[in-house]
Parts: structure tokens; C-alpha cells; sequence
């Protein structure tokens, strides 16, 4: 949804994450040195189009690489790059231990 | 840095369709597109490890054995058919024919990075379904040899239905093959598309998993981590080296164009007073004279001296961009300039304006969102830029000492250009801040930024790059320094009274400096000071060869001081430290108004720019010197 007025921002705490649909873990949360199987991207559509050209597909490996000093923006290895992500957009890329089934991945 | 678009709006190259048959040369980001289109063309164009440098198409010649023009266009760089920032938009309207000065082109070239293979190949997909004669071409192959990964480029040919090189673009290895694809191209007609039906694939995911696909047919070993990148960032982006090496990066670029700069400066000071003196002692005394030397000489003369320094800035930014730190830079930026409602992506064109405004402007499309790069446009002339280096220059030189103050590393000389950098820098802040409190509020945009590894900047390439500034700067300095200086010259002279040359003050250029003197008095300017800051409307640095011309005129009769010496007479400390002041915020810069008007698409935004950045400069000067009268 594009408007003029009130863009969705996307803050960090906890408790707007409470409002997203299923909930869980999000790459915010990943520690440097670990890595997880993207699950979801709860962006608008041309944000998530713009991530997913870079690399950031459902079902794809993303490793916590570091981040800038002061810990914002984070660094995501993904499919053979560094992508450099602030936190708040990171904290809306939902994703799980085990990788994504057939149907999840379609 | 962006340079694609030449400083000061040298005429964009156009292909003549009649003239040969056109290449597109595309690719993502950092695939190495503009080092082959150099290896190609021998054209000079602008080659930097980082994400959308080049924004406007470029166009090179090649010529095939029959002596037929082939035309090859470096576009932007694209990571899908569908196009995100201004800089995407025009690479797909050239591909699919809606460029209407162009023209579909007659084949492609698409250039993919060989070390990130799959991901690469998920551009090809769109990009081979329009159908048209492509030559896949893998960049890279040294660096993916080197790091054990590899490719069988028959294999992949065969996967994708049209030829494939496996090049590396930097080493010149394999590049013999795309020359012969473009020798094919021009010499026969365009042969019809390979009859390989491609498979139209809709959604990234089925583009990815059909690249990761054709990537195993083609036998394809991803080549090891980059160990050394992943080192230097493990150094660059530490919590406390990181910021500190920053800031030593940043001192020591500035440090380095004051000193370094110096013995070639005076280097050439030296062959213009020569040449001058020379060129005086074989002419005839008289009008003649007067023009060339003071005229000519004075006023050309006293803006070359400069070209050392304004390539030094320019080398060092090329290294910086070229190494791949400042995609670095701009993620460790990214922070503070969210603070200022700005974005990382926003700190490249603005470093670039430390160079020149005019590219940095033109760079801002590669920032997706439409406020942020309005408002990054806005200030990116705050910025200090290289034309404003001779006016810094000229003037610390004649009024600051040159106290050590931190030993050998920094002297107050240094310390004062320094400052007026922040200077420049916080008024952009500012004007961001105050941008973004009223006219372009709105919440957080992303900030998306690609890491490409570490490499070596091309000496050559450098090297290009800095004939191509010395150039353009020559080219200015040629014409519209000279027009102005000889312009001058002329209204300098008149009007004849008795068959001779008014004095100075007599002059028509004279009259119009008095007449603007009671404005600018307050400031500290007397009116050689005023005809200077009208001359400079056109360039800022013009101010420069207009004082040298002027001191010239005044000090005809006698042996002509340095132009230094005749401004510690002339202006007081307080009135020098305003006179910078003054071109820290003025828009003396006809070129970027004119830019910023093509590129925001109206006359409003460039008019309120213009008039908000003299309010600033007058004001800020009359401060300063008011301040300095007052503490005297």
C-alpha cells in the first residue's frame, strides 16, 4: 500500500512484533556467526522485490555476518554476497531453523 | 563519486543509428561493465566497486575490420527488468525499445559477475527472454580462478541458448572473444535470435531456482569465501577501528590535497609566470599586450595553478570508491544519517559533491525513494566542492599562518580548510533537518547496501580518469574562465577617455563594483571583491582569475605582485575569513542550478535553493565579519 501521509514505519519492539501474523523469530534476533533459512518477508511489495533481487528468498540461508559499528545497519551473507540492512527492516525478514517445505517454498 | 555526466555539462555523446549498428552493454552492479566497456572503446568512463555508479548511458566506438562505427552504451546497472530508481529505468527503456533517442538496441552484451554465478543468472533470464542477439559474458575469471571455483562456458552456452566468454575484464584475458562477438555484430546484418525458445520465467523464486539449475549443468563451483575482504571488514567495521580509521581516511584526504599538492602547485605557478613574462617580453607594448598578459595570463593563469590540487581530491576519491571502502563508508554513515532523516545510499553523491555537484546530482538516482533523493539534491551543493578549493586556498594561504598544530600531521592551514568542510557539512545537516521537519516529512525509508569485495583499484583506470578531470577542468579554464577574464578585460578598459584606458576604478567593470559596494561593504568586500562575486556567478573559482585579472590591470605600471600579496592589501582577516564563508554557502555555480533543474523537472526547486543558499551566505559573512570587527 503506498499512501502520502502516514508510510508504515517499522519499529523494533517486541510488542508491535506481537501484531504480525505468526509471530517468531526475526533476522534482527540472529547473532553474528549464526544462520537461519529465511522464511517470510513482511515488507511492502517493492521493498521485498528489492530484497528478494539481492538474494533474500524464502527458503534461502542467510548468515548474521556483522554490522556497522553501533551494531545498525547489520551485515546478511546471502546467496554468495554482503548485504548491509538497517535493523528495523531486518526485524521484519521472519525466519526458521529448518528449511521450508514444498508448499511453503511454492 | 559518480562522474558519468561530465563536470559542468560537457554535450552528452549520441549514437548516430545511420553510423553503425548499437551494442547495450548491461549487468548488475558491480559485474564489472564499465572496466569492459573501457577495454573496449579505449573511451575514458567511469569505473567504481560500487552498487549504480553509472547513471546516464554512456556511448564508446568500435570500428570493424571493414571500417564500419559500431557504437557499444554502458547503462546503468540493473538487478531485474523491473526497474526500481531512475537509473533502472533507464536501462529497461533502452532494452525494450521505449529509449526513443536510441532505439532498440541491434544485441547485448550482458555482463555477469563469474565468483556469484547464480545469482547473477537470475538477470539473465529476463534479459535473454526479450530475444535479441546477447552474448553472455562471465567477468572475473582470474578472481574466480584464484579462489578455486570454476566454469564451463560451453556447457552454460549450450543451458542458455547464446554464446558465453569467460573473461576477466581487468587483466584484458578472454576479452578478444567479445570483440569478435561486436566484429560479428556490425559486419553481416543482425542475424535473427537463436532458435532456442526461452522459458518465461514470472517470479524471482522460479528465476533463482531455474539459475541454480543451469548453473549445475554448466558445472559450476562456487569459488571460496573472499578471505580477504571478510578480514578487512572484520577491520574497517570494528566497533572502535572502524569509526577511527574513518576519520583518518577523511583527515588524511585533506591533509593530503593541502601538502601534498603544494610542490606541484607551485611547479606550475612558476611556468605561468615564466610563460607570461616570456610571452610579454616579445610583444609590442600595448592593448595587445595588456590583454594577453593580464588579460589572458592573469586571469586563466591564477585558476590552472589549481589543477594539481583538484586531481589530488579527485585521485583519492577514485581510490576510496575504486578499493570498495566507500560502500563501506556509506554503511558506517548510515546511522548518523538516519539521524538527519537521510539514508547511507545518500552519503555517495554527497562524498561526490566534495568533488563537484553536478555528477553527485545526477548520482542521486540511484536513491529509490523520491524524498530522499529531493532532499539530497537540496544539499548536495553545501558540500564543499573542488571549485571552491582555489577561493580556500588563495585565502588561507594569504591569511593563516601556518602554526603546527598537532606536530607534523595537522597545521592550522589545514585545520582552517578542514573546518570550512564541516562547515559546508553541517549546513547541509541543517538544511536536511529542516527539509525534513517541514515540506518533506515522513517516516523511515530502507537502506539496502551491497558489499562487493575488496579490490585493487586499476592504475589505469585512475589515470583515465584523471586526464579525463585535468580536461574538462583545462576545457573550463579555456573557455568560460577565459571568456569571462578577456569579458573583463574589455569593460576594464572602457570607456577611452583622451585615447586611453580609464583607471580601474573609472572603468565600466569598476562602476558596477561601486555600485554594489554599499551592499557588501558591511561585509568586509570592497568593490574588486564585489566584481569578483559577480563573475563568480558563473563558477565559483572564476572569482579567482577576475581578482588576478583586476590586480593586473591595477599593477600594470609596475613589476606585478603575487596575487596574495595585492589581497593582504586589499581585504582585512575579517573580511578574508567572510569571503569564505561566503562561498561555503553561496550557489555560485551556474552548472548546478542548471543540473538541478533537468533533474527535479522545474525551475521552483533550483530558484528556492538558490535565493535559501545566498540568504546563508550573505548573512553568514556579515556575522563573520561583524564578529571579527567587534573583537578586533
Amino acid at each position: 500500500m503506498v499512501d502520502t501521509s502516514g508510510r508504515r514505519s517499522y519499529p523494533e519492539s517486541a510488542m508491535q512484533l506481537s501484531f504480525n501474523k505468526g509471530g517468531g523469530e526475526t533476522l534482527a534476533q540472529l547473532r553474528t556467526g549464526d544462520r537461519a533459512y529465511l522464511h517470510r518477508l513482511d515488507l511492502p511489495e517493492e521493498m521485498s522485490q528489492r530484497l528478494m533481487e539481492l538474494g533474500f528468498l524464502p527458503g534461502t540461508i542467510v548468515v548474521a555476518a556483522g554490522s556497522a559499528p553501533g551494531g545498525d545497519p547489520r551485515i546478511f551473507r546471502v546467496d554468495g554476497s554482503d548485504i548491509a540492512l538497517r535493523r528495523d527492516t531486518a526485524s521484519r525478514l521472519y525466519i526458521s531453523a529448518q528449511p521450508l517445505s514444498e508448499a511453503e517454498l511454492l | 563519486m559518480s562522474d558519468s555526466g561530465s563536470c559542468h555539462g560537457a554535450a552528452p555523446q549520441t549514437v548516430n543509428r545511420k553510423a553503425g549498428h548499437y551494442i547495450a552493454l548491461v549487468g548488475p552492479p558491480n559485474a564489472g561493465k564499465s572496466t569492459l566497456f573501457n577495454r573496449l572503446t579505449g573511451l575514458r568512463q567511469k569505473v567504481a566497486n560500487f552498487p549504480g555508479v553509472t547513471v546516464e548511458y554512456h556511448v564508446g566506438r568500435v570500428r570493424d575490420e571493414s571500417g564500419r562505427d559500431l557504437f557499444v552504451v554502458d547503462l546503468p546497472g540493473i538487478y531485474s527488468m523491473t526497474p526500481r530508481s531512475e537509473d533502472e529505468k533507464v536501462t529497461h527503456d533502452v532494452l525494450v525499445g521505449a529509449n526513443l533517442s536510441l532505439g532498440k538496441p541491434d544485441a547485448i552484451i550482458l555482463i555477469l559477475d563469474s565468483t556469484n554465478l547464480q545469482r547473477h543468472l537470475v538477470l539473465a533470464a529476463p534479459v535473454l527472454a526479450l530475444g535479441m542477439p546477447t552474448l553472455v559474458v562471465l567477468n572475473m575469471a582470474d578472481d574466480l580462478a584464484a579462489r578455486g571455483g570454476s566454469v564451463d562456458p560451453a556447457a552454460l552456452a549450450k543451458e542458455i541458448g547464446a554464446p558465453v566468454a569467460l573473461i576477466s575484464a581487468s587483466t584484458g584475458e578472454g576479452v578478444e572473444r567479445v570483440t569478435h562477438f561486436l566484429r560479428g555484430t556490425g559486419a553481416r546484418p543482425i542475424a535473427p535470435a537463436p532458435k532456442f525458445v526461452f522459458p518465461i520465467l514470472q517470479t524471482l523464486p522460479a528465476r533463482r531456482r531455474w539459475a541454480g539449475r543451469v548453473g549445475l549443468q554448466a558445472g559450476y563451483t562456487a569459488p571460496a569465501p573472499p578471505e580477504w575482504t571478510r578480514r578487512l571488514d572484520r577491520v574497517f567495521l570494528d566497533a572502535v577501528a572502524g569509526p577511527l580509521i574513518f576519520l583518518i581516511v577523511v583527515l588524511g584526504v585533506f591533509q593530503g590535497i593541502f601538502t601534498g599538492a603544494q610542490p606541484m602547485m607551485d611547479g606550475v605557478e612558476h611556468l605561468i609566470n615564466w610563460s607570461g613574462g616570456l610571452l610579454g617580453s616579445y610583444l609590442p607594448e600595448g592593448v595587445f599586450r595588456s590583454l594577453l598578459v593580464e588579460g589572458v595570463w592573469g586571469g586563466v593563469g591564477s585558476v590552472v595553478v589549481f589543477l594539481p590540487q583538484i586531481l589530488l581530491l579527485f585521485l583519492f576519491i577514485g581510490i576510496l570508491e575504486d578499493s570498495g571502502y566507500l560502500a563501506r563508508a556509506a554503511v558506517i554513515a548510515d546511522r548518523t544519517m538516519a539521524r538527519v532523516g537521510l539514508q547511507g545510499k545518500a552519503f555517495i553523491p554527497l562524498l561526490s559533491a566534495y568533488a563537484c555537484a553536478v555528477p553527485a546530482i545526477m548520482a542521486t538516482r540511484t536513491i529509490e525513494d523520491k524524498r530522499d533523493r529531493l532532499a539530497t539534491v537540496l544539499i548536495a551543493p553545501f558540500m564543499t566542492c573542488s571549485a571552491r578549493l582555489p577561493i580556500y586556498t588563495l585565502l588561507i594561504a594569504a591569511f593563516v599562518p601556518n602554526t603546527p598544530l598537532l606536530g607534523q600531521f595537522l597545521g592550522l592551514q589545514a585545520a582552517v580548510l578542514l573546518g570550512l568542510y564541516v562547515l559546508g557539512f553541517i549546513a547541509a545537516v541543517g538544511t536536511a533537518l529542516l527539509l525534513r521537519s517541514s515540506v518533506l516529512r515522513h517516516a523511515k525509508t530502507m537502506f539496502v547496501m551491497e558489499l562487493p569485495p575488496y579490490r585493487r583499484p586499476s592504475v589505469q583506470t585512475l589515470l583515465l580518469r584523471l586526464m579525463d578531470r585535468a580536461v574538462i577542468f583545462l576545457q573550463r579554464a579555456g573557455t568560460v574562465i577565459l571568456l569571462v577574464s578577456v569579458g573583463l578585460w574589455i569593460l576594464a578598459h572602457l570607456p577611452y577617455e583622451n585615447g586611453k584606458p580609464p583607471a580601474i576604478e573609472q572603468s565600466i567593470a569598476g562602476q558596477i563594483g561601486r555600485a554594489v559596494e554599499p551592499v557588501i561593504l558591511p561585509l568586509g568586500f570592497n568593490w574588486k571583491i564585489g566584481i569578483g562575486l559577480i563573475t563568480s556567478l558563473a563558477a565559483r573559482e572564476v572569482i579567482v582569475g577576475t581578482l588576478g585579472t583586476i590586480y593586473g590591470i591595477e599593477n600594470a605600471e609596475k613589476d606585478s605582485p603575487p596575487l596574495i600579496e595585492s589581497l593582504r592589501k586589499d581585504l582585512t582577516p575579517g573580511g578574508a575569513y567572510a569571503l569564505m564563508i561566503f562561498f561555503a554557502f553561496a550557489m555560485q555555480c551556474f552548472s548546478t542550478v542548471a543540473i538541478v533543474r533537468r533533474e527535479l523537472g522545474s525551475w521552483a526547486w533550483p530558484t528556492v535553493q538558490f535565493a535559501y543558499m545566498g540568504f546563508l551566505a550573505y548573512f553568514g559573512a556579515l556575522l563573520t565579519n561583524q564578529v571579527w570587527i567587534a573583537f578586533r
